[in-house]
């Protein structure tokens, strides 16, 4: 056993037995991160609030919500919205944290599309990135499920029956993963334990590995610089931080973030208070009704692009696009033969290839809401076959690209 | 800076116009857009005519006359039937017409009188031609000038409504006799009482359950709780469908209300109440939390600045 000296502080008793002061030095004043950096560096910390937003919202939420197919809908709709003290807070921060949560993910993925940030050693941060937003997707779907409306039900019905895979009829697949021939109790109970807690686990379990990957290749910075962290962070210690090109993340990365992620909660808690409708569909506050099909099923914003891929084709095309399109982005250190890592600007036609897939993937969310006919149609095929040749491009003008 | 200015820029705009296109754009192509009257009735043609509501109390409760079928509380004439036994025989329990004249626009109760399912548009659930009658007869006058009788009749009905009335009373009197909300705990059958013995809830139950089997049969079927129905459609759709339903849901067996406009608002106030109860407290709430958040990013902006100093 070690030897223990009598400590003469808090401090000192807790760094005797967890070494703290190590863990504040490795994990916080001594993590090094690049200089060059702009707002969207921020963006991790504001999905890890967000995520605590949610997780927090969640727990409230859970004390009162009842996972049982009569009495699922009343629970959030009564009495949670109207029963709980500030049930409705929780609720509406949950709702739109649910849906802000995706369009900070988004902002965060093309940042590292961007500036190449999945290279050159970072391929394990894009992939655990990846996964984060495939679990992510995960647990929105099944968050979806609880409350019991109208949309829950018919979304349920349409993404479980997509597991029958087209043409193999595989019904008892979509059977064995419904717990029933349709959506019902058994359905709703195995989702609510997904939500709360499978997929958050698996989700905390990711975040951890997502940190643990920018630990050796370290965080990219706005020009791509290589440069050697170690020489950098000598200089910082010796107190020549303006020639420096890193900071502590702890205090210095940390200031500007909790300054971002202000600005970001402003917003946030403006659309909690006063637009939140965006982030609810109306379809969902009407009770589930098997007997009844909603005019139009859409998924929420953040599924549309890929469901727009799944549309226009015929049922078995559709599905294997589908499923490509799910796991492509996977790929996207592999198929990007470029040595550079440089932001997309100065990176020739790869440029055109990110405003492309970003202005595509637009189009693709747009039409993945619209009913599907006349023009819309005919845009939302152009798009998804524009998603698959631009996929398809990627190598091969990677490939030609100048050495920076 | 300036830069990262123009990053936020490109991301702002981005963001703009991905909201754009799923949000105002889509349901603007997914719902059809219906133009509204205002509660107006200006399709129904006013008859110029003065009522006059002493003989119009005549009218209305005469032989074989109003009261025949409509209980009127405020002159202390009684429903001919309970909830039940009405529902039995009309398929819904005919309204007490004690509020109508508050309610309701006066254009649309005089074309009610005259032609009840020309009024409330379900010419094509009831047409006489195929033995089909609407449960409400006719008034086919009493001797005199129609227009003059059923002016009076309205006269009457505005002179007994009561000046001021609560959201909850007009829902209940507008809507109450086919919808139920129960986060309102209001059934088709009025408010629904606390019991003291599991054995009388129960036998309230039922008699619930069994009006709305006849209600049922009369409308195709059980017309949806609008507890949260203020969340479930638009402000414009309530609107247009109240007013008209046939113009949002063509065929449906659902009448034209004839709310008047003011009506109209207080049966949204009431449907606001059960259907979005925290209005208010976010109302409250929402300027404290945004304020924090101001001052929060306004120090926390000051503390960036401290911490880089001497970085660049």
């Amino acid at each position: 056993m070690a030897h223990f000296e009598k400590a003469n502080s808090v401090g000192e008793w807790l760094d005797q037995r967890l070494a703290v002061n190590t863990l504040k030095r490795v994990l916080a004043f001594e993590y090094w991160i690049p200089k060059n950096i702009n707002f969207l560096w921020a963006m991790g910390m504001v999905l890890a609030a967000t995520f605590g937003l949610l997780l927090i919202s969640g727990i409230f939420l859970l004390m009162y919500y009842q996972p049982n197919v009569e009495t699922a809908f009343d629970s959030v709709n009564y009495t949670i919205m109207t029963e709980v003290g500030y049930g409705w807070l929780w609720r509406h921060i949950h709702g739109v944290g649910a849906s802000v949560v995706f369009l900070i993910i988004y902002i965060h993925m093309f940042t590292g599309i961007y500036y190449g940030s999945y290279k050159r050693g970072r391929e394990l941060i894009w992939l655990s990135g990846m996964g984060l937003f495939v679990a992510f997707s995960a647990e929105a779907f099944s968050g979806y499920m609880l409350p019991w409306g109208q949309m829950s039900y018919w979304a349920g019905m349409v993404i479980t029956n997509l597991f029958s895979g087209g043409s193999l009829e595989a019904y008892g697949l979509v059977e064995w993963i419904r717990g029933d021939y349709v959506p019902g109790q058994a359905f709703l109970t195995r989702f609510f334990m997904l939500h709360v807690l499978l997929l958050p686990l698996v989700i905390i379990g990711l975040i951890v590995l997502h940190f643990g990957t920018l630990r050796i290749p370290h965080v990219n910075n706005q020009d791509g610089e290589d440069f050697d962290f170690e020489e950098a962070a000598r200089l910082y210690k010796e107190g020549n931080i303006k020639e420096s090109k890193v900071i502590p993340f702890q205090p210095v990365f940390l200031a500007k973030d909790i300054f971002v992620m202000g600005v970001y909660f402003i917003l946030f808690f403006y659309l909690v208070f006063y637009h939140f409708e965006f982030a609810m569909d109306p379809v969902n506050f009407d009770p589930a009704d098997g007997l009844k099909t909603p005019a139009h099923i859409y998924p929420e914003w953040y599924f549309l692009w890929s469901y727009e891929i799944l549309r226009p084709f015929s049922k078995d095309l559709g599905l294997i696009a589908f499923a490509i399109a799910q796991v492509i982005f996977f790929a996207l250190p592999f198929l990007d033969k470029s040595e550079n890592v440089a932001p997309a600007s100065r990176r020739g036609l790869f440029k055109f290839w990110f405003w492309a897939m970003l202005i595509d993937v637009l189009i693709l969310t747009f039409m993945g809401k619209l009913p599907p006919q006349g023009i819309w149609n005919v845009i939302g095929l152009i798009a998804a076959l524009a998603f698959f040749a631009l996929w398809i491009a990627l190598p091969i003008i990677t490939k030609k690209e100048k050495k920076l | 800076m300036n830069k990262e200015l123009k990053i936020f820029g490109v991301v702002a705009i981005f963001t703009l116009v991905l909201y754009w296109g799923v949000e105002p754009f889509a349901h603007s192509q997914m719902h059809k857009h219906v133009e509204g009257d205002n509660f107006a009735y200006s399709e129904f043609k006013a008859s110029g005519k003065k009522g006059d509501a002493v003989n119009g109390k005549a009218l209305v409760t005469g032989a074989a006359a109003c009261t025949g079928c409509h209980g009127i509380k405020a002159i202390n004439a009684p429903a001919p039937m309970d909830a039940s036994m009405a529902g039995a025989s009309y398929g819904v329990n005919p309204p007490d017409l004690s509020t109508a004249g508050a309610l309701y626009d006066a254009r649309f109760l005089a074309q009610l009188i005259k032609n009840p399912a020309h009024a409330l548009k379900v010419e094509h659930k009831f047409d006489p031609a195929k033995g089909k009658m609407h449960p409400m007869t006719q008034f086919y006058g009493a001797g005199g000038d129609i227009d003059q009788e059923i002016a009076d009749i309205v006269a009457f009905l505005k002179s007994i409504a009561p000046k001021e009335m609560s959201n909850k009373e007009a829902f209940e009197n507008a809507c109450g006799r086919c919808h139920a909300n129960r986060y309102g705990k209001m059934s088709q059958l009025g408010e629904t009482p606390k019991f003291k013995y599991k054995k009388d809830e129960l036998k309230h139950q039922v008699a619930i359950l069994e009006y709305q089997d006849k209600l049922k049969a009369y409308m195709g079927k059980l017309p949806p709780d609008l507890s949260i129905i203020i969340r479930a459609r638009s402000e414009h759709f309530l609107e247009t469908f109240i007013e008209n339903p046939q113009s949002q849901l063509p065929g449906t067996s659902m009448p034209a209300v004839g709310l008047s406009h003011e009506g109209f608002e207080k049966v949204m106030a009431y449907l606001s109440e059960t259907g979005d109860p925290s209005k208010p407290a976010r109302g409250e709430l929402g300027p404290l939390v945004l304020i924090f958040f101001i001052v929060f990013s306004g120090l926390a902006f000051l503390w960036k600045k401290e911490k880089w100093k001497g970085h660049h």
